[in-house]
């Protein structure tokens, strides 16, 4: 599908909106108002569970912070709602800080055990306050005014409606395609590999966890001057999972399947409205049960939702090309060939009683390629580890170019100019191959939320891309750009790794096992590839198998055994010595 | 305050943590060994209740509708695969599993709806009828999804907490209940008295922990539940079936939660969605052992039970609130403690 023809559905469907209140009778009206309101909810879920993998019980409980905030302001100060507004997004950011503050940094289920926990403690407390009118909650919220036009009537507050979730729609999509959109993206699947990117993937969490509790607190606004009362009931924890039912319902991960969640959730709760009573005399009791019933087949069965299925009938949308005016990020200065770029000195690491690396030192200097090899369970992937700040070290200095990085996190380590490969591939399988590559342009680019937000980006996003695109051709993988890197056999996925590390335009890169599943002549570009980097006056260090490989690139040889260093020097003189014969074969005699 | 007081509110307390420790250990025996954060736990420590009660009263209990409708439902799934996976000859055993065997006590307590049985009988039925609710609901609802990631399951479980909560509202109404007291005995030390029933039900706590610490020590079984939950993967290698383990699992706690039950039973009025707090309070305490510590657990609990009883001195109102809020303290040490472990993929989709 070609943009002209998104950007012409767009319009349609925002005409028909517009004029649709003319054509439907108000109760249908209400309808569409509830469902624009709890969208603006599911928005924040789709962008906190859906795609950063965080899930929340506690929306609900969000939504009511600020409902209750602007009927208390409202009714008890009797001032505007607008400053209602004010004060009820004020607060729901400031609980959602310290809550999402508290939870964040432990694994992957104590955020959403916690967010039932206070999802209930809030909702006694609304019913238990006597200024918030406990268990009878509030009555005579007034409408919302826009100059003089009261929106109290559905069909007037159905445009704020709609209007404020079409907006807030555009924003989360423009944040998702942009630098911390891919951050948040690649939340999922552990952070080692997005904190070496100089991802602070806490910070990432905290902000999209506010995010969401903020499209809920707006959600809560809107509910209390559209229905001009609140009470507990409607923000307590069984809302908040009918809540997660309409993001899993529409389709976590997608935009449009807020929406299409919150309607088919709505409808249905009133259709089953209808006909329960029939059926039974304990009609409300049921509803529950069948909606549970439901939910549950819904995940085992169908856990992607139904956008992804409507998707399948929709053509895909061509991905924009790189504009032609783009400038390639700016590079920083190689330091002069032949001074110390790293330096470790008596580099020591515990695993409870195993010493997995034990007093190593090595020098690295500007423009060479160091290959560290040793026989399975040397430690040389634990000294990279240590080295590019992934694991602390027990004992020991390690200084890059000059500045001591011994007790520095993996990011401060990139923003000094180290990028690394892994071992075990770490790659987002889920985006493109592209996408993959600019997330290693991260430190070297400084758009934020906002100005993602708002398509302020849009020059450095060009350059970014071009910059991951000359990267990708690089290493002979630019015709599949936009394909996805779980795509790739292993051996690529390997190389793709090598293009995100320079994306980074580092000093220093270190790469563990760069070749192992490549084929002969991907090897020889690969070794290529590498003489062309030191020629250009980066520095490599690398662990590596392939004995025939490493000989012929590397400079220096450093061979590790049980944890120590055994020797290092030239491949040749490694080569004979005979330490190293016996280390790899055993003993000769 | 006076000091008796605080005493008196201090023992109230540890009783009822002792029971909330209880319930944990429930949690975390679940936890640890199928990755499910067992939300409607809760309700089978309230359904266990209410079935005592229901038997005091000479009330046919609506445990029976309950346990009829699990049995049958999870008959149809077992035997629906078993018959996809071409082992016609296995739909028997989980007939008679699932089946026959939950439905055995049902059969009893419906035949016997007109006779008044001695209060430990009742107390034996009831446990027998509430037992299977664990297994059954894994069954149908979590076995299929084993090896989703922890958030399904804790979706799951907590969409599976309002169905039960739900089916309870129908099977046994709206009424609250509170059993008859175990025992009317009242000790007096100086100038404090405790009943009979606080001393039972801590005494009973540590008997059944114990009993429980016995169980992983010195039996196979609890050896390869402690396997599975150390390395779920490691455990089959070597042989252990994970839909035993879970079965097993499931059966033991809700034993746990059953026992609790009746404990509980006499000091508070329940109803029939009152388990989903205790169930949170216990969960309190899990957290406090980080989901996988059983002593940790219990002395998270028994604090919870000791804030709790203070809390209702103060502001009977607001003791929900501050049970709650002390899950904020505890997570932000658990958070200030905790090593930072890489992840496992959690995807939600497949």
């Amino acid at each position: 599908m070609s943009r002209a023809a998104r950007n012409a559905i767009v319009c349609a469907g925002v005409l028909a909106l517009a004029v649709l209140p003319m054509f439907i009778g108000s109760f249908t009206i209400t309808l569409l108002n509830y469902i624009g309101v709890y969208a603006l909810v599911t928005l924040g879920l789709v962008l906190l569970m859906g795609i950063g993998g965080l899930t929340s019980f506690g929306q609900a409980s969000f939504v009511g912070i600020a409902a209750y905030a602007t009927a208390w302001l409202t009714t008890a100060e009797s001032v505007s709602p607008w400053l209602g507004l004010l004060f009820a997004l004020s607060l729901t950011a400031a609980i959602a800080t310290f809550l999402g503050a508290v939870t964040l940094r432990l694994g992957g289920h104590f955020l959403p055990l916690s967010t039932i926990a206070w999802g209930l403690a809030i909702f006694f407390t609304f019913g238990n306050i006597d200024a918030l009118g406990r268990y009878n909650g509030l009555a005579g919220i007034p409408p919302i005014f826009v100059g003089s036009i009261s929106l109290a009537p559905s069909e007037a507050i159905f445009y704020l409606i709609w209007g404020l979730l079409a907006v807030a729609a555009v924003l989360v999509a423009n944040l998702l395609d942009s630098r911390e959109g891919r951050a948040i993206r690649s939340l999922r699947g552990g952070v080692i590999m997005i904190e070496s990117l100089g991802v602070n993937s806490f910070r990432t969490r905290l902000i999209i966890f506010v995010i969401a509790a903020l499209l809920a607190g707006l959600s809560g606004w809107l509910y209390a001057h559209m229905s001009r009362y609140v009470s507990p009931t409607p923000f307590d924890v069984r809302m908040g999972i009918e809540y997660l039912f309409m993001t899993v319902i529409g389709g976590s991960g997608q935009i449009l399947g807020a929406a299409v969640g919150a309607a088919v959730v709505t409808l249905l709760e009133n259709k089953l409205q209808d006909l329960l009573p029939l059926v039974s005399s304990n009609g409300a009791q049921l509803e529950i049960v069948v909606f549970s019933i439901l939910f549950i087949v819904v995940l085992q069965f169908a856990r992607g939702g139904i956008v992804p299925i409507l998707r399948r009938f929709v053509p895909k949308t061509a991905p924009s090309a790189i504009a032609g005016n783009a400038h390639r990020l700016a590079r920083r200065s190689m330091p002069q060939r032949g001074t110390p770029v790293l330096t470790v000195q008596g580099l020591v690491k515990r695993f409870d009683g195993l010493i997995a690396v034990n007093e190593v030192s090595l020098e690295i200097n500007a423009g060479d390629i160091v290959g560290l090899i040793g026989p399975n369970g040397a430690g040389k992937t634990t000294a990279f580890n240590v080295i590019t700040g992934a694991l602390a070290s027990d004992d020991g200095k390690i200084t890059l170019l000059g500045q001591d990085i011994t007790h520095h996190n993996q990011r401060r380590i990139a923003a000094a100019g180290l990028a690394r490969t892994f071992q075990h591939v770490k790659l987002r399988p889920n985006m493109s191959l592209i996408d993959n590559v600019l997330l290693g342009t991260y430190l070297r680019t400084r758009s934020g939320y906002l100005r993602g937000a708002l398509r302020l980006d849009r020059a450095e996003e060009a350059s970014a891309r071009l910059e991951a695109l000359v990267q990708l051709q690089r290493v002979g993988l630019a015709e599949s750009a936009n394909e996805l890197a779980g795509n790739l056999p292993l051996g690529n996925q390997r190389i793709l790794e090598v293009a995100r590390a320079l994306a980074a335009d580092p000093v220093l890169v270190v790469l563990d096992e760069p070749a192992a599943g490549l084929r002969r002549l991907e090897k020889a570009a690969l070794a290529e590839l590498l003489k062309s980097l030191r020629d250009e006056g980066v520095t490599i260090m690398l662990v590596e198998h392939d004995m025939d490989f490493v000989m012929s690139i590397v400079d220096r040889i450093v061979v590790m055994d049980f944890g120590t260093k055994l020797t290092e020097g030239a491949p040749a003189a490694v080569r004979a010595d005979v330490r190293v014969q016996e280390a790899y074969l055993g003993g000769v005699t | 305050m006076t000091s008796d007081i605080a005493l008196i509110l201090a023992t109230d307390g540890l009783a009822s943590g002792a029971i909330y420790g209880l319930v944990g250990l429930g949690l975390v025996l679940i936890f640890s060994t199928t990755r499910v954060i067992f939300v409607p736990f809760g309700d089978i420590v309230a359904f266990s209740a209410l079935t005592l009660a229901s038997l005091q009263l000479d009330r046919v209990p609506g445990t029976l509708k309950l346990v009829i409708v699990l049995a049958v439902t999870a008959c149809a799934i077992d035997a629906y695969h078993h018959w996809r996976q071409n082992q016609p000859q296995k739909i028997l055993r989980g007939l008679l599993g699932y089946g026959v065997l939950p439905l055995i006590p049902v059969a009893i307590a419906w035949l016997g709806a007109g006779i008044h049985l001695p209060s430990w009988a009742q107390i034996l039925l009831a446990l027998a009828l509430v037992t299977p609710i664990g297994p059954l609901i894994n069954r149908i609802a979590l076995r299929p999804i084993a090896d989703a990631s922890v958030l399904l399951l804790l979706i799951v479980s907590v969409s599976l907490h309002y169905g039960l909560a739900g089916l309870g509202l129908i099977f046994f109404g709206a009424e609250g209940f509170r059993t008859a007291p175990l025992t009317n005995t009242i000790f007096t030390i100086g100038t404090m008295t405790v009943t009979a029933q606080t001393v039972l039900m801590i005494a009973a706590a540590l008997l059944f922990s114990l009993m429980l610490f016995l169980f992983f020590e010195f039996t196979i079984s609890g050896k390869t539940l402690r396997a599975t939950a150390v390395n779920r993967l490691g455990a089959r290698i070597v042989g252990i079936r994970p839909s035993t383990t879970s079965t097993l699992a499931f059966l033991l706690a809700s034993l746990l939660g059953a026992i609790s039950g009746i404990l509980i039973g006499p000091v508070t009025t329940l109803y029939y969605d009152s388990g989903f707090l205790i169930g949170l309070k216990a969960f309190v305490g899990a957290i406090f052992g980080a989901m996988v510590s059983y002593p940790l657990t219990a002395i998270g609990a028994i604090m919870v039970g000791i804030l709790e009883s203070f809390a209702s001195f103060w502001s009977s109102s607001f003791k929900e609130v501050a049970v709650f809020s002390l899950l904020i303290p505890i997570l932000l040490w658990r958070s200030l403690t905790i090593g930072h472990a890489e992840e496992e993929d959690e995807e939600i989709e497949t």
